[in-house]
C-alpha cells in the first residue's frame, strides 16, 4: 500500500465537546497503518495542548496526557498555528512538551511541536492527500 | 429582578459571550462554565471586553471547568471562582437564569 499524507485538523477546545478526544483516538488507531501523519491545531484547537489539564472535578476522562504518547507512534509532525495562539494570549510555553526519539539520529529526543504561521499552515494543508477534520 | 446569565461556549468560537454582554443589564451576574471559562482569561483578544464587563457585573467561573482545561494560572483576578455548590447558590440568589446556549 502506498503511503499517503494524512492531516488531522483540530479546531475545537478539549472538554466541552467530544471532537478532541475522538480525533486523538482516530489518530492513534490510524497510526497502526504506517501512513505519513501530521496534526494541525487551529483556532480553539490550540487549547487541547495546554499543560496542567485536570478533569477530576468534571468527572470525565483526562485524555490530555495521551498526546505525549504520539511520539511513540511516530506521530511527530504537530503543527500549531501561531495566529491562533496569539489571539488567545498564549505562546508555545503554555503548551505541554511533546517529543519523539529519532532512531536515525541515535534516538535523540526531538520536539514534535512546530509553531507555524497561517501562510505555512496553508501550505501544509495544501500538501496532503487526505484531510480529516475535527 | 436580577438575572444570572450563564455562558458555556468559548468566546472565540461562538458569539454567546458577546450577546450576553450586549444584553445583560448592569448588576446582572455572569457565570462562565464549560468552554465559557475561556472568556475569563486575563490575556487574549477578549480580555479588554472582560475588563469592561467587570465594571458592570459580578463575573463567576466554575473551578472544575477551569482545572479541566488547564487555565488556573491564566485567569483575570476579577473573576470569582465557584464550585458546584456555589453554582447552585448563585441560581438561588438571583431571581432567574438566562443560559446563552
Amino acid at each position: 500500500m502506498a503511503t499517503k499524507k494524512f492531516l488531522y485538523v483540530n479546531r475545537k477546545a478539549p472538554h466541552g465537546t467530544i471532537y478532541a478526544l475522538e480525533s486523538l483516538e482516530v489518530v492513534l488507531i490510524g497510526a497502526a497503518f504506517e501512513q505519513d501523519v501530521s496534526l494541525a491545531f487551529i483556532d480553539d484547537g490550540v487549547y487541547q495542548l495546554l499543560h496542567n489539564q485536570d478533569t477530576a472535578g468534571i468527572g470525565t476522562k483526562n485524555f490530555s496526557p495521551t498526546y505525549r504518547a504520539l511520539g511513540d507512534y511516530e506521530v511527530n509532525k504537530i503543527y500549531v498555528e501561531r495566529e491562533s495562539l496569539h489571539q488567545r494570549g498564549l505562546s508555545k510555553d503554555d503548551l505541554m512538551p511533546l517529543t519523539w526519539e529519532d532512531e536515525d539520529d541515535d534516538w535523540a529526543e526531538k520536539d514534535s511541536i512546530q509553531v507555524v504561521s497561517s501562510e505555512e499552515m496553508a501550505g501544509i494543508i495544501e500538501q496532503q492527500d487526505v484531510i480529516l477534520s475535527f | 429582578m436580577a438575572v444570572l446569565h450563564i455562558v458555556n461556549k468559548s468566546p472565540y468560537e461562538r458569539n454567546a459571550f458577546n450577546s450576553c454582554l450586549r444584553l445583560a443589564s448592569s448588576g446582572a451576574g455572569i457565570l462562565l462554565i464549560e468552554d465559557g471559562i475561556y472568556a475569563a482569561q486575563a490575556s487574549g483578544s477578549h480580555s479588554a471586553q472582560l475588563d469592561a464587563a467587570l465594571e458592570k457585573h459580578s463575573i463567576y467561573a466554575l473551578q472544575a471547568d477551569i482545572e479541566a482545561r488547564g487555565m488556573n494560572d491564566k485567569l483575570n483576578p476579577g473573576v470569582k471562582l465557584v464550585d458546584y455548590d456555589g453554582f447552585v447558590n448563585l441560581t438561588t440568589e438571583f431571581d432567574k437564569v438566562q443560559s446563552w446556549l
